[in-house]
């Protein structure tokens, strides 16, 4: 695909980035809620911009284009930096009746 | 009395490549057979790992093609000329082989529950294959489900025995060529494409876009444009690496 602006290719989803976060997190973030610090947009993490071909994934508010979250990890261990995210909500699971 | 769902970090494992079949000209299809698979819901991906013999590793995501009721997980992959990745899995990878996998991840790009109306899904090329494991649900879905589908050619057409079979209003957008004796239009995706093929915005449709990032941005602008709201709008880019559709 020949586009003038590769930015925009080398764009994904925060969907993309739930794999590599459920090295960390117990909870599939993909619908987790989050609110940017910069401008106070609250969307899932799946609704968010991804740049994932960085040193870290870089997720970035969908709203804005602030940084919210930034996820690395190799040999040498995980990374994560979440100063751009006022809030991040995860929503009780589904309970079943039993 | 609430069950507490389990929570665990997923982690990679090895999974047995049972078969890879040939899909089109250009996409395989592998089924594995993953040791600890819990089902997944049509929407989901799963990411694969490659580990080089020096530790070099590379990972990529693959959406996954089968419903949830068969046995084990499809990928449809397609191979990219310059696909470090997709160059092995379509050209060097065997049945018997075994594979790392992590999964199924995402419950974001999923089949809307409940399904309160009309789903409208639209892929620009291997960007249906997340659709090929949500259109079996279609028939039982009791709100229309329409699929616009926008690949180069017949022989491009990814899961058109699923599709086929599915419930599914499919509409094909060829790009390039139609199937021998076709008289409909020849050519991409646009906002009159949309206007004509898709559930009218007034019918407040889930929507949800699939393919490569320049596909979907100008598919999501169209729709905005169409009245569409954005919040019913969920997408799925995967790049700009693959050829366009």
């Amino acid at each position: 695909m020949s586009s003038p602006d590769e930015t925009v290719d080398r764009r994904l989803d925060g969907n993309a980035a739930a794999g590599p976060l459920a090295e960390l997190f117990t909870v599939d973030l993909s619908v987790a809620m989050m609110t940017c610090g910069g401008c106070l947009n609250r969307a899932a993490l799946g609704a968010h911009h991804l740049y994932p071909d960085g040193p870290a994934l870089v997720v970035r508010c969908p709203a804005c284009t602030a940084v919210v979250l930034r996820f690395a990890a190799d040999r040498s261990g995980m990374r994560l930096e979440m100063t751009g995210t006022r809030l991040l909500t995860v929503a009780a699971p589904p309970t079943t009746a039993g | 009395m609430a069950r507490a769902a389990v929570r665990r970090r997923l982690s990679w494992q090895p999974a047995e490549v049972v078969a890879v079949r040939r899909e089109t000209p250009r996409a395989w299809r592998l089924a594995l057979r993953p040791p600890d698979w819990s089902g997944h819901l049509p929407g989901q991906h799963v990411d694969i790992r490659l580990t080089a013999p020096d530790g070099y590793t590379a990972q990529r995501s693959y959406s996954i093609a089968s419903p949830p009721d068969r046995p084990g997980v499809e990928l449809v992959v397609e191979r990219l000329v310059d696909g470090e990745v997709s160059t092995y899995l379509t050209g060097e990878l065997r049945a018997g082989d075994q594979i790392e996998l992590r999964g199924p991840i995402g419950g974001y790009f999923v089949w809307p529950d409940p399904v309160d109306a009309p789903v409208q899904m639209i892929a620009g090329g291997s960007g249906v294959v997340p659709f090929l494991g949500m259109v079996a649900r279609a028939t039982d879905a009791g709100v229309p489900v329409r699929l616009l589908y926008s690949a180069r050619n017949a022989d491009d057409v990814i899961g058109r025995d699923e599709l086929e079979r599915s419930g599914t209003a499919v509409t094909i957008a060829y790009t390039r060529a139609g199937p021998p004796g076709w008289t409909g239009p020849i050519g991409r995706v646009d906002a009159t494409v949309l206007a004509a093929s898709t559930v009218a915005a007034d019918a407040r449709p889930h929507v949800l876009v699939c393919g490569p990032t320049a596909f979907v941005e100008a598919v999501t602008g169209w729709l905005t444009d169409l009245g569409h709201e954005p919040g019913r709008i969920r997408a799925e880019r995967f790049g700009g690496m693959g050829d366009p559709p």
